[in-house]
Protein backbone atom coordinates (compact mmCIF):
# COMPACT_ATOMS: atom_id res chain seq x y z
CA UNK A 1 0.00 0.00 0.00
CA UNK A 2 2.85 2.69 0.63
CA UNK A 3 4.67 1.71 -3.03
CA UNK A 4 1.24 2.36 -4.19
CA UNK A 5 0.87 6.05 -3.30
CA UNK A 6 4.81 6.57 -3.21
CA UNK A 7 5.45 5.67 -6.56
CA UNK A 8 6.86 2.54 -6.13
CA UNK A 9 10.23 3.67 -5.44
CA UNK A 10 11.37 2.54 -2.23
CA UNK A 11 11.85 -0.84 -2.97
CA UNK A 12 14.64 -3.09 -1.78
CA UNK A 13 16.10 -5.93 -3.64
CA UNK A 14 14.46 -8.94 -3.04
CA UNK A 15 17.82 -10.84 -2.60
CA UNK A 16 21.48 -10.51 -1.47
CA UNK A 17 23.43 -10.32 -4.42
CA UNK A 18 26.42 -11.75 -3.03
CA UNK A 19 29.98 -12.41 -3.60
CA UNK A 20 31.48 -15.56 -4.32
CA UNK A 21 33.38 -17.11 -1.07
CA UNK A 22 36.28 -19.37 -1.28
CA UNK A 23 34.29 -22.56 -0.38
CA UNK A 24 30.87 -23.91 0.19
CA UNK A 25 29.07 -27.59 0.71
CA UNK A 26 27.27 -27.36 -2.54
CA UNK A 27 27.94 -25.01 -5.89
CA UNK A 28 24.59 -25.32 -7.89
CA UNK A 29 25.51 -24.28 -11.69
CA UNK A 30 22.47 -22.21 -13.34
CA UNK A 31 20.25 -19.50 -11.81
CA UNK A 32 16.93 -20.25 -13.08
CA UNK A 33 13.78 -21.97 -11.62
CA UNK A 34 15.39 -25.37 -11.34
CA UNK A 35 18.67 -23.98 -9.65
CA UNK A 36 17.27 -21.94 -7.33
CA UNK A 37 14.20 -24.11 -6.16
CA UNK A 38 16.88 -27.42 -5.71
CA UNK A 39 18.51 -23.73 -3.61
CA UNK A 40 15.68 -23.48 -1.63
CA UNK A 41 15.16 -26.89 -0.58
CA UNK A 42 18.48 -27.65 0.32
CA UNK A 43 17.95 -24.69 2.64
CA UNK A 44 14.51 -25.16 3.78
CA UNK A 45 14.27 -29.37 3.54
CA UNK A 46 17.46 -30.77 3.59
CA UNK A 47 18.80 -28.09 5.86
CA UNK A 48 21.89 -26.93 4.10
CA UNK A 49 22.81 -23.78 4.05
CA UNK A 50 26.19 -23.56 2.95
CA UNK A 51 25.13 -23.05 -1.01
CA UNK A 52 26.19 -21.12 -3.79
CA UNK A 53 23.91 -20.60 -6.97
CA UNK A 54 26.50 -19.64 -9.93
CA UNK A 55 24.43 -17.83 -12.96
CA UNK A 56 26.34 -16.73 -15.95
CA UNK A 57 24.19 -13.60 -16.69
CA UNK A 58 21.30 -12.39 -14.01
CA UNK A 59 18.93 -15.05 -12.60
CA UNK A 60 16.23 -16.25 -14.53
CA UNK A 61 17.46 -14.67 -17.83
CA UNK A 62 17.77 -18.27 -19.53
CA UNK A 63 14.32 -20.81 -20.22
CA UNK A 64 12.68 -19.57 -16.87
CA UNK A 65 12.37 -16.76 -18.93
CA UNK A 66 11.42 -17.96 -22.02
CA UNK A 67 8.10 -20.39 -21.43
CA UNK A 68 4.75 -20.03 -21.54
CA UNK A 69 4.43 -20.90 -18.04
CA UNK A 70 1.69 -23.79 -18.21
CA UNK A 71 1.75 -26.32 -15.26
CA UNK A 72 0.30 -29.70 -15.14
CA UNK A 73 0.59 -33.38 -14.55
CA UNK A 74 -1.25 -34.87 -17.28
CA UNK A 75 1.37 -37.57 -17.76
CA UNK A 76 1.13 -41.21 -18.55
CA UNK A 77 3.94 -43.25 -17.62
CA UNK A 78 4.65 -44.71 -14.66
CA UNK A 79 8.33 -42.90 -14.24
CA UNK A 80 7.10 -39.49 -15.18
CA UNK A 81 3.26 -39.58 -13.79
CA UNK A 82 4.67 -39.65 -9.53
CA UNK A 83 6.96 -36.91 -10.47
CA UNK A 84 4.95 -34.29 -12.26
CA UNK A 85 2.03 -34.72 -9.41
CA UNK A 86 4.66 -34.43 -6.70
CA UNK A 87 5.96 -30.88 -9.09
CA UNK A 88 1.47 -30.38 -9.29
CA UNK A 89 1.10 -30.49 -5.61
CA UNK A 90 4.48 -28.61 -4.77
CA UNK A 91 3.05 -25.48 -6.78
CA UNK A 92 -0.64 -25.31 -5.17
CA UNK A 93 1.52 -24.98 -1.96
CA UNK A 94 4.38 -22.97 -3.37
CA UNK A 95 3.21 -19.68 -2.47
CA UNK A 96 3.17 -19.93 1.14
CA UNK A 97 5.85 -22.15 1.18
CA UNK A 98 8.30 -19.54 -0.30
CA UNK A 99 5.96 -16.44 1.04
CA UNK A 100 5.61 -15.27 -2.55
CA UNK A 101 3.14 -14.52 -5.04
CA UNK A 102 3.82 -16.62 -8.02
CA UNK A 103 0.12 -16.29 -9.70
CA UNK A 104 -0.30 -20.08 -9.61
CA UNK A 105 -3.60 -20.12 -11.38
CA UNK A 106 -5.43 -23.54 -11.52
CA UNK A 107 -7.09 -22.86 -14.82
CA UNK A 108 -7.39 -26.28 -16.50
CA UNK A 109 -5.28 -27.36 -19.16
CA UNK A 110 -7.32 -29.03 -22.18
CA UNK A 111 -6.07 -31.52 -24.39
CA UNK A 112 -8.29 -31.55 -27.48
CA UNK A 113 -8.73 -34.91 -29.59
CA UNK A 114 -10.50 -35.05 -33.06
CA UNK A 115 -10.43 -39.17 -34.16
CA UNK A 116 -11.88 -42.69 -31.92
CA UNK A 117 -8.39 -43.59 -32.04
CA UNK A 118 -6.94 -40.02 -30.50
CA UNK A 119 -9.50 -40.60 -27.91
CA UNK A 120 -8.81 -43.67 -26.31
CA UNK A 121 -5.16 -42.95 -26.50
CA UNK A 122 -6.50 -39.91 -24.08
CA UNK A 123 -8.80 -41.98 -22.19
CA UNK A 124 -5.42 -44.55 -21.34
CA UNK A 125 -3.58 -41.28 -20.23
CA UNK A 126 -6.53 -40.30 -18.46
CA UNK A 127 -7.16 -43.20 -16.61
CA UNK A 128 -3.27 -44.01 -16.05
CA UNK A 129 -3.41 -40.30 -14.18
CA UNK A 130 -6.47 -41.00 -12.02
CA UNK A 131 -4.76 -44.63 -11.31
CA UNK A 132 -2.20 -42.25 -9.81
CA UNK A 133 -3.96 -40.05 -7.86
CA UNK A 134 -3.66 -37.52 -10.35
CA UNK A 135 -7.05 -35.44 -11.54
CA UNK A 136 -8.60 -36.19 -15.27
CA UNK A 137 -11.89 -36.00 -16.75
CA UNK A 138 -12.50 -37.20 -20.60
CA UNK A 139 -14.89 -34.94 -22.32
CA UNK A 140 -17.16 -34.86 -25.32
CA UNK A 141 -17.65 -32.37 -28.26
CA UNK A 142 -20.39 -30.78 -26.03
CA UNK A 143 -18.75 -30.69 -22.48
CA UNK A 144 -15.70 -29.27 -24.74
CA UNK A 145 -18.18 -26.69 -26.60
CA UNK A 146 -19.36 -25.29 -23.11
CA UNK A 147 -15.32 -24.50 -22.34
CA UNK A 148 -14.47 -23.04 -25.50
CA UNK A 149 -17.47 -22.30 -27.66
CA UNK A 150 -15.41 -20.40 -30.22
CA UNK A 151 -13.45 -23.21 -32.06
CA UNK A 152 -13.71 -24.53 -35.05
CA UNK A 153 -15.81 -27.75 -33.77
CA UNK A 154 -16.53 -28.79 -37.67
CA UNK A 155 -12.86 -28.55 -39.09
CA UNK A 156 -12.44 -30.52 -42.22
CA UNK A 157 -9.36 -31.96 -41.35
CA UNK A 158 -8.95 -32.04 -37.51
CA UNK A 159 -13.08 -31.84 -35.95
CA UNK A 160 -13.36 -31.49 -32.94
CA UNK A 161 -14.52 -34.44 -30.79
CA UNK A 162 -13.88 -33.88 -27.10
CA UNK A 163 -10.81 -33.02 -24.95
CA UNK A 164 -9.15 -34.69 -21.54
CA UNK A 165 -9.11 -31.82 -19.16
CA UNK A 166 -6.89 -32.02 -15.47
CA UNK A 167 -8.44 -29.04 -13.76
CA UNK A 168 -5.93 -28.73 -11.40
CA UNK A 169 -3.34 -27.59 -14.23
CA UNK A 170 -3.30 -24.08 -15.61
CA UNK A 171 0.00 -21.15 -14.94
CA UNK A 172 2.10 -19.68 -13.18
CA UNK A 173 3.81 -16.69 -13.43
CA UNK A 174 7.64 -17.44 -14.19
CA UNK A 175 9.64 -14.32 -12.97
CA UNK A 176 7.95 -14.91 -9.98
CA UNK A 177 8.50 -18.07 -9.24
CA UNK A 178 12.28 -17.52 -9.96
CA UNK A 179 12.37 -14.54 -7.40
CA UNK A 180 10.35 -16.17 -4.75
CA UNK A 181 13.06 -19.04 -5.10
CA UNK A 182 15.67 -16.41 -4.93
CA UNK A 183 14.30 -14.48 -2.12
CA UNK A 184 13.54 -17.85 -0.14
CA UNK A 185 17.00 -18.63 -0.82
CA UNK A 186 18.87 -16.13 -0.12
CA UNK A 187 16.78 -15.40 3.04
CA UNK A 188 17.85 -18.74 4.73
CA UNK A 189 22.06 -18.05 3.63
CA UNK A 190 22.11 -19.20 0.28
CA UNK A 191 24.38 -16.99 -1.66
CA UNK A 192 23.24 -15.99 -5.09
CA UNK A 193 25.98 -15.43 -7.33
CA UNK A 194 25.16 -13.61 -11.06
CA UNK A 195 27.29 -12.69 -13.35
CA UNK A 196 29.36 -15.86 -12.72
CA UNK A 197 30.17 -17.60 -15.30
CA UNK A 198 31.51 -21.26 -15.11
CA UNK A 199 34.69 -21.62 -17.12
CA UNK A 200 36.18 -25.03 -16.29
CA UNK A 201 35.89 -27.49 -12.92
CA UNK A 202 38.38 -28.49 -10.01
CA UNK A 203 39.49 -31.80 -9.93
CA UNK A 204 40.92 -34.15 -7.47
CA UNK A 205 42.03 -37.06 -9.63
CA UNK A 206 38.72 -38.03 -11.09
CA UNK A 207 36.96 -35.94 -8.32
CA UNK A 208 35.04 -32.39 -9.09
CA UNK A 209 35.51 -30.34 -6.08
CA UNK A 210 34.46 -27.04 -7.81
CA UNK A 211 34.42 -24.55 -10.49
CA UNK A 212 36.82 -22.32 -12.40
CA UNK A 213 34.46 -19.56 -12.73
CA UNK A 214 34.79 -15.93 -14.31
CA UNK A 215 35.13 -14.55 -11.20
CA UNK A 216 37.73 -16.75 -9.63
CA UNK A 217 37.55 -20.57 -8.15
CA UNK A 218 35.26 -21.68 -5.98
CA UNK A 219 35.82 -25.09 -3.93
CA UNK A 220 32.84 -27.38 -3.06
CA UNK A 221 32.15 -30.94 -1.58
CA UNK A 222 29.23 -31.54 -4.55
CA UNK A 223 28.64 -29.56 -7.73
CA UNK A 224 24.95 -29.70 -9.60
CA UNK A 225 24.85 -29.32 -13.23
CA UNK A 226 20.92 -27.09 -13.92
CA UNK A 227 21.73 -25.43 -17.28
CA UNK A 228 19.31 -26.28 -19.17
CA UNK A 229 19.99 -25.91 -22.84
CA UNK A 230 24.09 -25.09 -22.07
CA UNK A 231 24.48 -28.74 -20.69
CA UNK A 232 26.89 -29.84 -23.26
CA UNK A 233 28.75 -27.13 -22.69
CA UNK A 234 29.13 -26.86 -19.62
CA UNK A 235 29.58 -30.94 -19.49
CA UNK A 236 32.66 -30.94 -21.69
CA UNK A 237 33.81 -29.04 -19.23
CA UNK A 238 34.20 -31.89 -17.18
CA UNK A 239 34.80 -34.28 -20.04
CA UNK A 240 31.82 -35.48 -20.44
CA UNK A 241 29.32 -36.46 -23.34
CA UNK A 242 25.81 -36.91 -22.68
CA UNK A 243 22.59 -38.07 -24.60
CA UNK A 244 21.74 -34.21 -25.09
CA UNK A 245 21.10 -32.04 -28.04
CA UNK A 246 20.30 -28.36 -27.77
CA UNK A 247 17.40 -27.14 -29.59
CA UNK A 248 15.64 -24.04 -30.12
CA UNK A 249 11.84 -23.52 -29.56
CA UNK A 250 9.45 -20.79 -30.12
CA UNK A 251 6.84 -19.12 -28.03
CA UNK A 252 4.82 -16.26 -29.18
CA UNK A 253 2.77 -13.46 -27.60
CA UNK A 254 -0.32 -11.24 -28.71
CA UNK A 255 -1.41 -8.09 -28.15
CA UNK A 256 -3.70 -7.89 -24.95
CA UNK A 257 -7.52 -8.33 -25.31
CA UNK A 258 -10.15 -8.70 -22.89
CA UNK A 259 -10.42 -12.02 -21.45
CA UNK A 260 -11.04 -14.53 -23.80
CA UNK A 261 -9.47 -18.10 -23.29
CA UNK A 262 -10.13 -18.88 -19.59
CA UNK A 263 -7.65 -22.08 -19.76
CA UNK A 264 -4.60 -23.15 -21.33
CA UNK A 265 -5.89 -25.47 -24.85
CA UNK A 266 -3.16 -27.50 -27.00
CA UNK A 267 -4.09 -28.61 -30.26
CA UNK A 268 -1.68 -31.45 -30.73
CA UNK A 269 -3.04 -32.53 -33.83
CA UNK A 270 -1.88 -29.02 -35.02
CA UNK A 271 1.04 -28.89 -32.82
CA UNK A 272 -0.21 -25.74 -31.32
CA UNK A 273 -1.25 -24.61 -27.65
CA UNK A 274 -2.65 -21.36 -26.17
CA UNK A 275 -3.33 -19.42 -23.31
CA UNK A 276 -4.42 -16.02 -21.91
CA UNK A 277 -2.44 -14.27 -19.69
CA UNK A 278 -3.71 -12.20 -16.58
CA UNK A 279 -2.32 -9.05 -18.65
CA UNK A 280 -4.31 -10.20 -21.59
CA UNK A 281 -2.01 -11.09 -24.74
CA UNK A 282 -2.79 -14.47 -25.85
CA UNK A 283 0.25 -16.51 -25.11
CA UNK A 284 0.91 -19.52 -27.61
CA UNK A 285 3.93 -21.33 -29.27
CA UNK A 286 4.30 -25.29 -30.75
CA UNK A 287 7.25 -27.44 -31.81
CA UNK A 288 10.79 -27.16 -31.60
CA UNK A 289 12.53 -25.81 -35.06
CA UNK A 290 13.83 -29.07 -35.16
CA UNK A 291 17.89 -28.77 -36.23
CA UNK A 292 20.59 -27.91 -33.26
CA UNK A 293 20.37 -24.46 -32.22
CA UNK A 294 22.11 -22.49 -29.54
CA UNK A 295 20.82 -19.35 -31.44
CA UNK A 296 17.82 -18.24 -28.82
CA UNK A 297 15.78 -16.99 -31.57
CA UNK A 298 14.04 -19.30 -34.27
CA UNK A 299 13.14 -19.10 -38.05
CA UNK A 300 10.19 -18.47 -40.09
CA UNK A 301 8.40 -21.39 -41.35
CA UNK A 302 7.59 -22.39 -37.48
CA UNK A 303 6.16 -19.12 -36.99
CA UNK A 304 4.07 -19.60 -39.93
CA UNK A 305 3.55 -23.22 -39.05
CA UNK A 306 2.09 -22.37 -35.32
CA UNK A 307 0.21 -19.44 -36.79
CA UNK A 308 -1.38 -22.02 -39.04
CA UNK A 309 -2.35 -24.32 -36.49
CA UNK A 310 -4.07 -21.34 -34.11
CA UNK A 311 -5.90 -20.57 -36.89
CA UNK A 312 -7.45 -23.73 -37.97
CA UNK A 313 -8.56 -24.41 -34.37
CA UNK A 314 -9.44 -20.83 -33.12
CA UNK A 315 -10.02 -18.56 -36.23
CA UNK A 316 -11.14 -15.60 -33.94
CA UNK A 317 -7.56 -15.11 -32.99
CA UNK A 318 -6.36 -14.13 -36.60
CA UNK A 319 -7.74 -10.90 -36.42
CA UNK A 320 -5.34 -10.48 -32.87
CA UNK A 321 -1.92 -9.16 -34.12
CA UNK A 322 0.96 -10.71 -32.93
CA UNK A 323 3.54 -9.01 -30.63
CA UNK A 324 6.78 -10.57 -29.90
CA UNK A 325 8.39 -13.76 -30.60
CA UNK A 326 11.05 -15.04 -28.52
CA UNK A 327 12.95 -18.36 -28.66
CA UNK A 328 14.43 -20.71 -25.89
CA UNK A 329 17.33 -23.08 -25.83
CA UNK A 330 16.13 -26.64 -24.94
CA UNK A 331 18.01 -29.72 -23.74
CA UNK A 332 16.54 -32.13 -25.47
CA UNK A 333 17.64 -35.60 -24.17
CA UNK A 334 16.98 -38.98 -26.52
CA UNK A 335 13.87 -40.06 -25.13
CA UNK A 336 12.05 -36.87 -24.47
CA UNK A 337 12.60 -37.05 -20.61
CA UNK A 338 14.82 -35.97 -17.56
CA UNK A 339 18.28 -36.94 -16.22
CA UNK A 340 18.34 -36.29 -12.28
CA UNK A 341 21.36 -38.35 -11.43
CA UNK A 342 25.16 -38.69 -10.81
CA UNK A 343 27.59 -37.93 -13.30
CA UNK A 344 29.99 -40.88 -13.96
CA UNK A 345 32.67 -39.02 -12.17
CA UNK A 346 31.96 -38.66 -8.10
CA UNK A 347 31.37 -34.79 -6.94
CA UNK A 348 29.16 -34.31 -9.93
CA UNK A 349 25.68 -34.29 -10.14
CA UNK A 350 23.46 -33.36 -13.67
CA UNK A 351 20.03 -32.54 -13.80
CA UNK A 352 19.29 -32.05 -17.58
CA UNK A 353 17.17 -33.83 -20.10
CA UNK A 354 14.22 -31.50 -19.76
CA UNK A 355 13.27 -30.91 -23.88
CA UNK A 356 10.17 -28.37 -23.89
CA UNK A 357 8.79 -29.39 -20.67
CA UNK A 358 11.01 -27.83 -17.92
CA UNK A 359 8.59 -24.67 -16.35
CA UNK A 360 6.18 -27.18 -14.97
CA UNK A 361 9.00 -29.23 -13.36
CA UNK A 362 10.31 -27.03 -11.87
CA UNK A 363 9.54 -27.60 -7.99
CA UNK A 364 9.86 -31.09 -8.31
CA UNK A 365 13.09 -30.47 -9.76
CA UNK A 366 14.39 -28.60 -7.53
CA UNK A 367 13.07 -30.75 -4.48
CA UNK A 368 14.53 -34.09 -6.16
CA UNK A 369 17.39 -32.36 -7.15
CA UNK A 370 18.10 -31.11 -3.73
CA UNK A 371 17.56 -34.65 -2.37
CA UNK A 372 20.26 -36.39 -4.43
CA UNK A 373 22.74 -33.73 -3.90
CA UNK A 374 21.95 -34.08 0.11
CA UNK A 375 21.73 -37.59 0.02
CA UNK A 376 23.22 -39.39 -2.50
CA UNK A 377 19.96 -41.22 -3.47
CA UNK A 378 17.28 -40.69 -5.97
CA UNK A 379 14.03 -39.28 -4.53
CA UNK A 380 10.90 -42.04 -4.84
CA UNK A 381 9.45 -39.78 -7.22
CA UNK A 382 12.87 -39.24 -9.71
CA UNK A 383 14.02 -42.89 -9.95
CA UNK A 384 13.53 -43.60 -13.23
CA UNK A 385 15.33 -40.38 -14.21
CA UNK A 386 18.80 -42.34 -14.93
CA UNK A 387 21.55 -41.30 -16.96
CA UNK A 388 22.34 -44.74 -17.57
CA UNK A 389 18.92 -45.51 -18.60
CA UNK A 390 19.66 -44.89 -22.98
CA UNK A 391 22.25 -48.05 -22.14
CA UNK A 392 19.91 -50.22 -20.35
CA UNK A 393 17.09 -49.27 -22.33
CA UNK A 394 15.21 -48.35 -19.53
CA UNK A 395 13.70 -45.38 -21.76
CA UNK A 396 10.97 -43.39 -20.81
CA UNK A 397 9.59 -42.83 -23.58
CA UNK A 398 6.75 -40.84 -22.89
CA UNK A 399 6.25 -38.90 -26.52
CA UNK A 400 7.78 -41.49 -28.88
CA UNK A 401 10.07 -38.72 -29.48
CA UNK A 402 13.59 -36.98 -28.26
CA UNK A 403 15.20 -34.69 -29.98
CA UNK A 404 13.94 -36.41 -32.82
CA UNK A 405 11.33 -38.59 -33.31
CA UNK A 406 13.11 -41.25 -35.18
CA UNK A 407 15.24 -42.18 -32.36
CA UNK A 408 13.27 -45.03 -31.05
CA UNK B 1 17.35 -20.10 -43.13
CA UNK B 2 18.58 -21.07 -46.91
CA UNK B 3 20.47 -23.95 -48.07
CA UNK B 4 22.99 -23.46 -50.88
CA UNK B 5 21.91 -27.33 -52.49
CA UNK B 6 24.22 -28.28 -54.84
CA UNK B 7 21.84 -29.36 -57.71
CA UNK B 8 18.76 -27.39 -57.09
CA UNK B 9 20.66 -23.87 -55.67
CA UNK B 10 20.21 -21.67 -52.49
CA UNK B 11 16.73 -22.98 -51.45
CA UNK B 12 14.30 -21.77 -48.76
CA UNK B 13 14.55 -24.01 -44.77
CA UNK B 14 11.15 -25.80 -45.77
CA UNK B 15 12.00 -27.48 -48.48
CA UNK B 16 14.56 -29.58 -46.47
CA UNK B 17 14.19 -32.31 -43.32
CA UNK B 18 16.77 -32.41 -40.69
CA UNK B 19 18.77 -35.75 -39.56
CA UNK B 20 21.52 -34.41 -37.84
CA UNK B 21 24.70 -34.68 -36.83
CA UNK B 22 26.51 -36.17 -40.63
CA UNK B 23 29.73 -37.44 -38.14
CA UNK B 24 28.16 -40.03 -36.81
CA UNK B 25 29.22 -43.15 -38.18
CA UNK B 26 27.31 -46.58 -37.95
CA UNK B 27 29.65 -48.68 -35.83
CA UNK B 28 30.54 -52.59 -36.99
CA UNK B 29 27.74 -54.94 -35.33
CA UNK B 30 30.13 -57.67 -35.63
CA UNK B 31 33.00 -55.70 -33.36
CA UNK B 32 33.37 -57.38 -29.80
CA UNK B 33 32.37 -53.78 -28.00
CA UNK B 34 29.35 -53.62 -30.72
CA UNK B 35 26.31 -52.55 -27.92
CA UNK B 36 28.48 -49.79 -26.36
CA UNK B 37 29.16 -48.06 -29.63
CA UNK B 38 25.60 -48.63 -30.91
CA UNK B 39 25.13 -46.84 -27.51
CA UNK B 40 27.57 -44.09 -28.18
CA UNK B 41 26.03 -43.60 -32.06
CA UNK B 42 22.48 -43.43 -31.12
CA UNK B 43 22.26 -41.75 -28.20
CA UNK B 44 25.70 -39.50 -27.41
CA UNK B 45 26.17 -36.22 -29.03
CA UNK B 46 29.11 -33.73 -29.15
CA UNK B 47 26.22 -30.96 -29.48
CA UNK B 48 28.38 -28.11 -30.45
CA UNK B 49 28.09 -24.24 -29.95
CA UNK B 50 29.52 -23.62 -33.09
CA UNK B 51 30.12 -25.30 -36.76
CA UNK B 52 28.64 -28.41 -37.05
CA UNK B 53 27.85 -30.70 -40.24
CA UNK B 54 24.70 -32.08 -40.50
CA UNK B 55 22.53 -34.36 -43.05
CA UNK B 56 19.61 -32.51 -44.79
CA UNK B 57 17.27 -34.26 -47.00
CA UNK B 58 16.08 -31.96 -49.68
CA UNK B 59 12.53 -33.40 -50.32
CA UNK B 60 10.65 -30.45 -51.97
CA UNK B 61 13.71 -30.67 -54.25
CA UNK B 62 16.17 -32.84 -56.20
CA UNK B 63 15.23 -35.40 -52.88
CA UNK B 64 19.13 -36.25 -52.11
CA UNK B 65 20.55 -36.26 -49.18
CA UNK B 66 22.62 -33.11 -48.60
CA UNK B 67 25.67 -32.63 -45.57
CA UNK B 68 25.45 -29.10 -44.71
CA UNK B 69 28.19 -27.61 -42.84
CA UNK B 70 26.04 -24.94 -40.13
CA UNK B 71 27.08 -22.70 -37.33
CA UNK B 72 24.90 -23.64 -34.39
CA UNK B 73 24.84 -20.14 -32.61
CA UNK B 74 24.45 -18.06 -35.73
CA UNK B 75 22.46 -20.26 -37.93
CA UNK B 76 24.74 -19.45 -40.96
CA UNK B 77 25.13 -21.59 -43.56
CA UNK B 78 28.50 -22.62 -44.73
CA UNK B 79 28.08 -24.76 -47.63
CA UNK B 80 26.31 -27.93 -48.37
CA UNK B 81 27.92 -31.01 -50.49
CA UNK B 82 26.19 -34.06 -51.30
CA UNK B 83 25.90 -36.64 -48.55
CA UNK B 84 26.96 -39.49 -51.29
CA UNK B 85 29.58 -38.34 -53.57
CA UNK B 86 28.03 -40.44 -56.38
CA UNK B 87 25.30 -38.46 -56.30
CA UNK B 88 26.66 -35.71 -58.35
CA UNK B 89 27.86 -38.10 -61.37
CA UNK B 90 24.09 -39.46 -61.93
CA UNK B 91 22.72 -36.04 -61.42
CA UNK B 92 24.48 -34.11 -64.38
CA UNK B 93 24.53 -31.32 -61.93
Amino acid sequence: MKQALSGHRGWGPAWRDAEPKSAYDIIIVGGGGHGLATAHYLAKVYGITKVAVVEKGWIGSGNAGRNTTIIRSNYLLPGNNPFYEFSMKLWEGLEQDVNYNAMVSQRGVLNLYHSDAQRDAYARRGNAMRMHGVDAELLDRDAVRRLVPFMDFDNARFPIQGGLLQRRGGTARHDAVVWGYARAASDRGVDIIQNCEVTGFLRDGDRVVGVETTRGAIKAKKVGMAVAGNTTKVARLAGLKLPIESHVLQAFVSEAIKPFIAGVVTFGAGHFYISQSDKGGLVFGGDIDGYNSYAQRGNLPIVEDVCEGGMAVMPAIGRVRMLRSWGGIMDMSMDGSPIIDHAPMPGLYLNTGWCYGGFKATPASGYCFAHLLARDVAHPTATAFRLDRYATGHLIDEKGSGAQANLH
Amino acid sequence: MRIPCPFCGDRDLTEFTYLGDATIARPDPEGPDAAQRFYEAVYLRDNPAGLLDELWYHGAGCRTWLRVTRNTVTHEVRGAVFANPHAATGAGA
